[in-house]
């Protein structure tokens, strides 16, 4: 006992020298390279562990590493054709996402004000995305969010200069889901819902409710589930959803948990009576082996992925993803692909010679309401006062060969983006209660 | 349709899936006072491993294997990863720590999770397995109205094998008599000649191969990923606890309890789910604050 | 006059110079420093415990409660002052602790941490059933004033950086004082031997119910602190894994001395900071091994460095 009281005047001295040597040591240690040495430091985030990582994190950091070394090497078909980002070789830096928010802004100020990054390319969780915006308008770093689908991103942050979002409102995912549906089946008249107990289930269910409401009045939801994110098990769920007897079975789980439930709804005989609308359903396209039941709708959160349009950037992207891993591209890597191709386009507009590397303010001002080519086709800057990419999605039914073992898309709708998409000043929830006034829809 | 019904199936079976994954945990924890954090990882090495194999067995040679014999491949995955694993963990480490604080046992088996964790994205990779093939093969039953898969049905059958067979082992076998002597007094079985070193190992070993197996068996339903692990330990331990720790008939009774409620839950008030687990743990340890079969500990002065 | 004692100076010492220290150093040292500093305070209410006994795998519980006292206060009263926002979060964490501690401190060992995690994880779900509160995303913390002055964006980090490292100071002063008084050494005497504390006419559980209410201030201030730094809280805050990453940064420090949850928790964020830099794909390997030996090596704790060193010397002497 005594020993813990009784510490003696040195070694308490020599506690307050360790704390002030490490943190000159830090310092110290701190890469002062950074833009100094020409090149374009580029920060990726994005989930490398955890239930995120295999579905989206790691397509999307292999598809930035694939693009950046293509970059370098100057490989890309135009506009893209020139080496690095105008010129400079771009130097990645790959952070794991995982860990909550509050850690993610500690390695956003680490990623910028330590690794002086020119630019950060990140970011699945919505809630680190909301925690990180206003960090970065703090810091005046070039931010691009590529996946995150919250809507409140851009009416927390209200005057946005820095942050940009290359990927759509989950609201999108799900307008365009009960567009799908009230162009195919007309008829529908009772659904229910699977989704994650957090808030991308939350929201994607009150979304596409709301959006039912107008685009199938007669339909009523006949039952909501929210099991646990990451729970895995869904037999209860299952059986609480088949004795209601629905026609279209609603779902925005992603990953593993989407694989699960399929697997177990398939198994249980619930979708041989009901449909699954599955929002996040492409990214395991190659891998369901005929688990789903053929006719399953699935989306890819915009043209992305097995939707891509065919281009020149499309067949490029599609070749060397294939190469370097074996697989075609699912919709994560392809926005990733999106996010870096929106950043080169703007630092390039925004340079004033070759070779330099633009400030941020520079790229941001370049970046705004600017339209660039991407693997998606063309990407317009026209949302959020210019921060927010317009696009359409896609819907389109599961079907598997089981002679070939190959998986294709049928009955693909496109629905444009100003069909699904509020206009700037109108939340989500707003604009699809009062019956998306001013959609523009082909 | 006739709900109570389902709540009593979907209960039983979650509740057959629950023991499996607890009675590893209260196994070790009954004979070595080891609450085991690095559970989840057993089970999850267990998932990868029959994942993996079941993967290669029908993608190898073609189709024409027949399906039995993966139903043979995930217990024997079980088995081997639970061995291999159990036997290097136990003594390769925990061999030497034996006789520390009860919680510095705990926080080793945490390091021992992170480690784990990131141990099996190293030799698996971070994409999902899918193997489906034993799961979907079983086809499914209806009862009185409800479609319910023979594999989940399956499991049930499973469960009540592994935990009737625990307990003939521990209260009919001689080595069931003297680990239940260990149980009840570690220093004095010592002094009677019980080598409770042997005793460590075996109990360890078991329960890591019972956490694989609830893994592997669960396996073929689910799709494999990283993070698998993590998201039963509480689970889990919620089971232990409320039936009371290191008993096999508490085990039993705290997943029959959990399942049970979260069906209900599920099928009356899908907002309550989120709280079930935690309410009936705090529920039954406020009346029972040992757990439903807890021994109550003799204070020593 | 208050006499300080030799450790006593030592401590503020270390705080003058961390603060001046402060001054010099890069945007994200800074922000390091606070964050470590900031959850240093929650392990404190861990490690507070630990001396009697027991373990809390449900810390987070707090650390949340100050968090989001913090968030709501600045969102829904319209307050902005950083002394009321982190009294506010104080307060309520010692309501709520003065109300479960009726329940948990009749439960000791695993029991009580498992029941301990279990009212954090029931907050957890309560969280993320609220949508007005931005469910999992959680919200964004609006920025503070002190005493009426408005940091701008530039003076912001230090300053904060400043009064975490005073709350600090002043929280180790009083643990200090608290742990050579009476009822901290009492505490020992429970883990040690709670039937012969009875014999001696006192009452461990009182003893336990009065350590663990402030144990739970301590912690929010922590949390309040971590929601002002961070800009942002969410639900995370009350999941059991940051419970755990609390657990783990006592045992990394050690129970032997108030500095060693400072000086552990800067420890843990160097530590994670250069892993996640240079091994993105394994760094949670790189703590669990750090932990291991740490374990293997120090079974008492980062502390036990110090301590020893100071034995070899007074040996040598």
């Amino acid at each position: 006992m005594t020993h813990t009281v009784s510490v003696t005047r040195k070694t308490l001295r020599r506690l307050s020298l360790t704390m002030a040597a490490s943190a000159l040591a830090l310092a110290a240690v701190a890469p002062a390279q950074a833009a100094e040495n020409g090149k374009f430091r580029l920060g990726i985030v994005t989930f490398l562990s955890g239930g995120a990582a295999g579905p989206f994190g790691v397509p999307s950091a292999n598809a930035a590493k694939v693009v950046i070394d293509q970059l370098n090497a100057g490989a890309l078909p135009a506009p893209y054709a020139t080496k690095g980002i105008n010129g400079a070789e771009i130097e990645m830096v790959l952070i794991d996402e995982n860990g909550g928010a509050t850690k993610q802004v500690e390695e956003f100020r680490n990623l910028v004000q330590r690794q002086k990054v020119d630019a950060v390319v990140g970011y699945i969780s919505s809630g680190d995305c909301l925690a990180v915006s206003p960090v970065a308008e703090e810091l005046g770093a070039m931010t691009v969010f590529y996946d995150c689908g919250t809507s409140r991103l851009f009416v927390e942050n209200k005057a946005p200069k820095f942050v940009f979002r290359t990927g759509l409102d989950a609201a999108v995912d799900n307008i365009g889901a009960a567009r799908y549906l009230a162009a195919t089946r007309p008829n529908t008249t009772r659904y229910a819902g699977v989704q994650q107990n957090y808030s991308w289930g939350q929201d994607s269910w009150a979304d596409f409710t709301a959006a039912m409401k107008q685009t199938l009045p007669k339909a009523d939801a006949v039952e909501s589930q929210m099991p646990k994110l990451f729970q895995g098990q869904y037999g209860a769920e299952i059986s609480a959803v088949s004795v209601k007897r629905p026609e279209i079975v609603h779902s925005s789980l992603w990953g593993g948990d989407m694989e699960a439930f399929v697997l177990q709804a398939s198994a249980r005989g619930l979708l041989d009576d009901a449909t699954a609308i599955l929002t996040c359903g492409e990214s395991a396209l190659e891998r369901y082996q005929g688990q789903a039941p053929n006719g399953t709708i699935v989306g890819a959160r915009g043209p992305f992925g097995a939707f891509a349009p065919q281009n020149a950037l499309n067949t490029w992207f599609t070749g060397v993803y294939q190469n370097a891993y074996q697989m075609a591209p699912t919709y994560p890597a392809s926005k990733m692909a999106q996010a870096i191709l929106g950043l080169k386009h703007a630092a390039e507009k925004a340079a004033k010679a070759p070779g330099e590397v633009p400030a941020p303010a520079a790229i941001a001002a370049a970046f705004k309401g600017a339209n660039f080519e991407s693997v998606s086709g063309t990407v317009q800057m026209s949302r959020a006062d210019g921060h927010q990419a317009l696009q359409g999605i896609s819907y389109g039914e599961y079907h598997f060969d089981a002679k070939t073992k190959k998986a294709e898309l049928k009955n693909v709708k496109s629905f444009s983006g100003s069909c699904v998409t509020p206009p700037d000043g109108t939340e989500a929830q707003d604009w699809i209660k009062a019956g998306f006034p001013g959609a523009k829809c082909e | 349709m006739n709900s109570i019904y389902a709540v009593l199936i979907d209960g039983t079976i979650y509740a057959s899936w629950l023991f499996l994954v607890a009675a590893g945990l209260t196994v070790i924890y009954g004979v070595m006072r080891i609450l085991n954090m690095a559970h989840g990882s057993f089970y999850a090495i267990g998932a990868y491993a029959a994942a993996s194999m079941v993967g290669w067995y029908f993608n190898g040679d073609g189709a024409a294997l027949p399906v039995w014999g993966s139903y043979l491949m995930l217990v024997v995955c079980a088995l081997a990863a639970g061995l291999v694993v159990g036997l290097v963990i136990e003594r390769g480490l925990l061999r030497l720590m034996y006789g520390r604080d009860e919680i510095l046992m705990v926080i080793i088996t945490y390091a021992l999770l992170l480690i784990l964790e990131d141990g099996m994205k190293m030799v698996w990779g971070v994409d999902p397995y899918m193997a489906y093939q034993p799961y979907a093969a079983m086809g499914r039953s209806v009862l009185g109205g409800l479609k319910v898969s023979n594999y989940d049905l399956a499991l049930i059958v499973v469960s009540l094998v592994v935990g009737g067979g625990l307990w003939a082992w521990l209260e009919r076998t001689n080595t069931g008599k003297v680990l239940r002597a260990v149980i009840h007094d570690r220093e004095v079985a010592m002094a009677m000649g019980v080598n409770v070193a042997l005793m460590f190992t075996l109990t360890f070993v078991l329960g890591t191969t019972l956490g694989a197996l609830a893994g592997a068996l669960t396996a073929p339903a689910i799709s494999v990923a990283p993070g698998l692990g993590v998201e039963v330990i509480v689970l889990a331990f919620a089971v232990v606890v409320v039936g009371g720790l290191g008993s096999i008939e508490g085990a039993a009774a705290g997943a029959l309890l959990v399942g049970l409620a979260r069906a209900a839950a599920v099928h009356y008030a899908p907002e309550l789910e989120l709280f079930v687990i935690y309410g009936v743990m705090s529920l039954v340890l406020a009346v029972r604050p040992q757990g439903l079969f807890g021994r109550t500990l003799v204070r020593k002065i | 006059m208050m006499r300080l004692d030799r450790t006593e100076l030592c401590l503020i010492a270390a705080a003058v110079v961390l603060a001046a220290g402060g001054l010099i150093a890069p945007g994200w040292l800074v922000f390091l420093l606070t964050m470590a500093f900031a959850k240093a305070l929650v392990v404190q209410g861990v490690v507070m415990q630990m001396r009697a006994g027991l373990v809390s795998f449900g810390q987070g519980l707090f650390y949340c409660v100050g968090g989001y006292a913090v968030g709501m206060g600045g969102h829904f009263f319209g307050l902005t002052d950083l002394a009321v926002l982190l009294s506010a979060g104080v307060l309520a964490a010692m309501l709520l602790a003065m109300v479960l501690g009726l329940l948990l401190t009749r439960y000791r060992d695993i029991f009580f941490a498992m029941l301990s995690l279990a009212f954090s994880m029931i907050l957890f779900g309560v969280l993320v059933k609220s949508p007005q509160l931005g469910s999992t995303d959680g919200f964004n913390v609006v920025s503070w004033t002190l005493f009426g002055w408005s940091p701008g964006k530039d003076a912001a980090p230090t300053t904060l950086l400043a009064v975490t490292l005073a709350a600090s100071l002043a929280v180790a002063l009083l643990l200090y004082r608290y742990v050579q008084a009476g009822v901290g050494v009492l505490c020992e005497a429970v883990r040690e031997n709670e039937v012969r504390v009875e014999y001696l006419g006192l009452s461990p559980r009182w003893l336990l119910y009065s350590n663990y209410v402030a144990a739970a201030a301590v912690s929010a201030l922590g949390g309040g602190l971590t929601a002002l730094a961070a800009g942002h809280i969410d639900p995370e805050m009350a999941y059991w894994t940051t419970s755990g990453e609390f657990v783990f940064i006592a045992l990394l420090g050690g129970t032997g001395h108030v500095a060693a949850p400072f000086l552990a928790a800067l420890v843990f964020a160097v530590v994670r900071t250069y892993a996640i830099e240079f091994v993105p794909h394994s760094w949670q390997m790189i703590l669990g091994f750090t932990l291991l030996g740490v374990i293997v090596f120090l079974p008492k704790g980062l502390w036990s460095l110090f301590s020893r060193a100071k034995a070899k010397g007074a040996a040598a002497s």
